[in-house]
């Protein structure tokens, strides 16, 4: 019987390790790791309290806080925003929709987008043109997903109704934001007066819209087996591919116009959008073919087994096995767009950038406070594609691709 | 519908055996019949691509005549009229368009190399730190990635620029790093080896050595593979490589190069090889950028190595550095090579973001040229076939090298 209580003692589970063991096993295991924690530490003091400094008492903010809608919409009528606010009410509703539908990572998203919207609301400066009741309007957000959560569970919304909803959402946000001239109410504002994270958001998400069935199609034609198809696509594919993006925003800008009879006038941000789509297209078309191959070619088999046809097999048994697992690469396609419509600032598309460029070239006094107007740019920038950056890992692992 | 199902068919499908085809040829009409509708699907996409192409240019001929601009490229031997900030070629404005073109994407191959060379030590450098074993550092490490990853290169280069403008001390007061170099408004001020009269031989016998080094290398390597006989290759080129410039050295007389120190005149500095904060501001950012993307895809490469390659390695008693060199290292640059290839691309095409900073690459001197001359539409066919040109040179061949890598599969 001592032998049972001997074991039983051994048998006890260690003692949970300690916060000395765990900094004495990831940072002191070593002299060398030793030393390189201590420089790290320094380095890590140094720049944090240099940073910290510099924010609250070297750096003067004026230039983001006096304008904090100029950086979201730019210019767009005052007296019109509460079509904008339509907008985000809208999106508030369908993302507290889709958070109870889906997976808990639409509900990171949209408490993200709640937080920055209460960012707005709480904004820590006075501004005239941000009024209360429009302050107070942006912090309700937080209430409305709250109702669109709650909404979501009633069962008369299906998945599928939330998708067709949030495909009509684009349309009816550009129906809300352009006007249109058949009701008095929303009255046409031009595009000239767009600008900031409005425009950046529009150019993003506009383009990889637009250019997933262009790259869809190109990817289908790069493994056509008539040869003349393979080539056109492959030539464009990787044509596209070995430009800068800049080199085709200028070709759209300067060079589409003469393309076109000279009847034809195009908007300065719709040749901006289609320059990004033909850009990104080649980059879907890329992204799609990856998962075309990831599908194995015994389902297309199998298909004509059944006498299946061609275009049966591709819309109904290949293309939704591809396309699941295309979704986390055009994520990050996503993201890398959503960065690089700042070049759009080279052919004077009013985006977050450019609004920035030209709210230091606002007052003279302004000049000397480049560090602060494009450190809060690159902040937004970081958030909002760490957000989704975050969100595609989380996509990626509930949809277990590369898990087979 | 038949003509789309042609189409979708991928390229790899078995095709149909054409006996079937030549069986019941007479019983098919010629529009059901696949090999007539195959070429007709080939014929109207050429079709309709031409004829969007042939559209286009009519129109941009009308457009050109309306507002009588020319359409030729005669334009390039005209004097350019404008001057370039840096060049690494005797320039003055009275030389042709395509002379300042020519320096234009020699300034933009310059960065582009040098940007690769330092962002490939500073990507290892991090895969190093984020793969280290002690916490801190491997967050620090991630931390660094994640701000690169997730802020615009433009803002990043524009931060960059301001720093490189205001953030620095004025040419009096610049910062002296060993070299010497200095630091200052203005840039970077290097310490550059020039050649000096008699230093022809030690340059031939430089070249010379890297020729015969590389020849001898892969020769012995060779038989080294074939025979199983060691054949020193590794210690034979080193020994040529560092032989024949010491000869060279001796036929120069002992002086081959001297330093070009810069020296502080006035308000300037005169010799020694200037860089322009342009330059410092688009290097430094494009450098820092592209290095968190190139520890990412190394990362990833090293982690594709399977753990029992290692637990075998380890037990059949190889040293730490023969495992990485002999086991992880070619394994781990199959995984690599593809998607290192794609940033090193993208770094030379994120170079054109010099324009927004002022560097006179291909692009900035494009747009001069824009404005001083007009000619929008062949400047741009210019920019963009230089582009597409070094694009495909540089995956060309870095395609071959990764192919005699993926080759060593077994």
């Amino acid at each position: 019987m001592t032998t049972a209580s001997e074991s039983q003692s051994s048998l006890r589970p260690p003692e949970p390790p300690g916060i000395m063991t765990w900094v004495r096993k990831n940072l002191f295991n070593s002299w060398f790791n030793g030393i390189l924690t201590i420089v790290s530490l320094v380095l890590i003091f140094f720049i944090v309290s240099g940073l910290i400094r510099w924010i609250f008492t070297q750096a003067d903010w004026e230039p983001v806080l006096k304008f904090p809608l100029n950086y979201m919409v730019g210019q767009y009528p005052r007296d019109q925003l509460w079509r904008i606010g339509l907008i985000l009410v809208m999106y508030s509703l369908l993302l507290g929709m889709s958070w109870r539908k889906w997976s808990g990572i639409l509900g990171v998203l949209g408490l993200t987008y709640a937080g920055f919207l209460l960012f707005m609301a709480f904004w820590p400066a006075p501004v005239p043109t941000l009024t209360f009741w429009i302050r107070a309007a942006l912090a309700a957000n937080l209430g409305v997903i709250a109702v669109g959560y709650l909404l979501g569970g009633s069962r008369w919304i299906s998945p599928r109704i939330l998708l067709i909803a949030w495909f009509f959402s684009l349309l009816l946000s550009l129906i809300l934001l352009y006007g249109t001239p058949l009701l008095d109410v929303l009255r046409i504002v031009p595009t000239n007066l767009w600008g900031g994270l409005l425009v950046t958001l529009i150019l993003a998400i506009g383009s990889i819209v637009l250019s997933f069935p262009i790259g869809v199609a190109l990817a289908l034609g790069r493994r056509s087996s008539l040869p003349m198809i393979r080539v056109i696509c492959t030539v464009y594919i990787e044509a596209i591919r070995g430009v800068p993006l800049i080199s085709i925003l200028f070709m759209s800008s300067l060079i589409l116009p003469l393309f076109l009879p000279t009847e034809m006038r195009i908007d300065r941000l719709i040749r901006a959008l289609l320059g990004m789509t033909l850009f990104s297209a080649a980059y879907s078309a890329e992204n799609v073919r990856g998962g075309l191959a990831a599908v194995p070619y015994g389902q297309t088999e199998a298909a004509k087994a059944l006498g299946h046809s061609n275009f049966q097999i591709t819309a109904l048994i290949v293309m939704p096995q591809a396309l699941r697992a295309v979704i986390p690469p055009i994520v990050g396609q996503f993201i890398s767009l959503f960065k690089d419509t700042t070049l759009a600032s080279g052919v004077a598309v009013l985006e977050l950038l450019l609004v920035g460029r030209s709210m230091l070239q606002s007052d003279p006094a302004y000049i000397r406070l480049q560090m602060e107007v494009f450190g809060f740019i690159a902040v937004v920038f970081w958030i909002l594609s760490y957000m989704m950056s975050h969100a595609s890992r989380r996509i990626e692992t509930e949809l277990g691709v590369g898990e087979r | 519908m038949r003509l789309i199902s042609l189409i979708l068919r991928p390229n790899f499908a078995p095709e149909k055996s054409t006996t079937n085809a030549i069986q019941f040829q007479s019983q098919v009409p010629f529009w059901r019949d696949e090999r007539v509708l195959r070429i007709a699907a080939q014929v109207i996409s050429a079709i309709v691509v031409i004829g969007l192409l042939y559209w286009g240019i009519i129109n941009v001929i009308n457009a050109a005549e309306q507002r009588g601009l020319s359409l030729g490229f005669g334009f390039l031997q005209e004097s350019a009229g404008f001057p370039i900030g840096e060049s690494d070629l005797p320039y003055d404005p009275s030389r042709s368009f395509l002379y300042a073109f020519l320096v234009g994407v020699l300034n933009t191959l310059k960065v582009a190399i040098v940007g690769v060379f330092f962002a490939t030590i500073l990507g290892t450098f991090g895969v190093i730190a984020r793969l280290s074993s002690n916490w801190l550092v491997s967050r620090i490490a991630l931390v660094y990635i994640e701000f690169h990853r997730n802020i615009p290169l433009l803002v990043l280069l524009l931060i960059w620029f301001n720093v490189f403008i205001t953030g620095l001390p004025s040419v009096e007061q610049s910062i002296v790093l060993p070299g010497p170099i200095y630091l200052n408004q203005r840039g970077l001020q290097l310490t550059w080896p020039r050649l000096t009269p008699h230093g022809t031989p030690f340059v031939i016998t430089v070249i010379l050595a890297i020729v015969l080094a590389i020849l001898a290398w892969v020769y012995l390597r060779r038989i080294q593979e074939r025979t199983g006989r060691s054949t020193y290759f590794a210690f034979i080129s080193l020994g040529i490589l560092i032989l024949l410039p010491i000869i060279g050295f001796l036929l120069s007389s002992g002086e081959p190069l001297r330093a070009d120190v810069p020296v502080l005149s006035g308000f300037n500095f005169i010799g020694g090889y200037d860089l322009s904060p342009e330059f410092a501001a688009l290097l430094v950012g494009l450098v820092t950028y592209t290095a968190a993307f190139i520890a990412e895809v190394v990362r990833a490469g090293i982690q594709a190595v399977d753990r029992g390659q290692l637990e075998a390695a380890r037990s059949v008693g190889l040293s730490y550095s023969q495992l990485l060199s002999l086991v992880i290292i070619p394994q781990a640059l199959r995984v690599i090579i593809p998607p290192l290839i794609s940033q090193y691309l993208n770094l030379t095409k994120n170079s054109s973001l010099a324009i927004f900073i002022g560097y006179p690459g291909i692009f900035f001197i494009g747009k001069t040229t824009i404005n001083q001359a007009g000619r929008a539409v062949q400047v741009i066919v210019l920019i963009m076939a230089v582009y597409l040109s070094i694009s495909l040179l540089t995956s060309l061949i870095l395609n071959i090298y990764n192919r005699r890598i993926q080759l060593v599969e077994r």
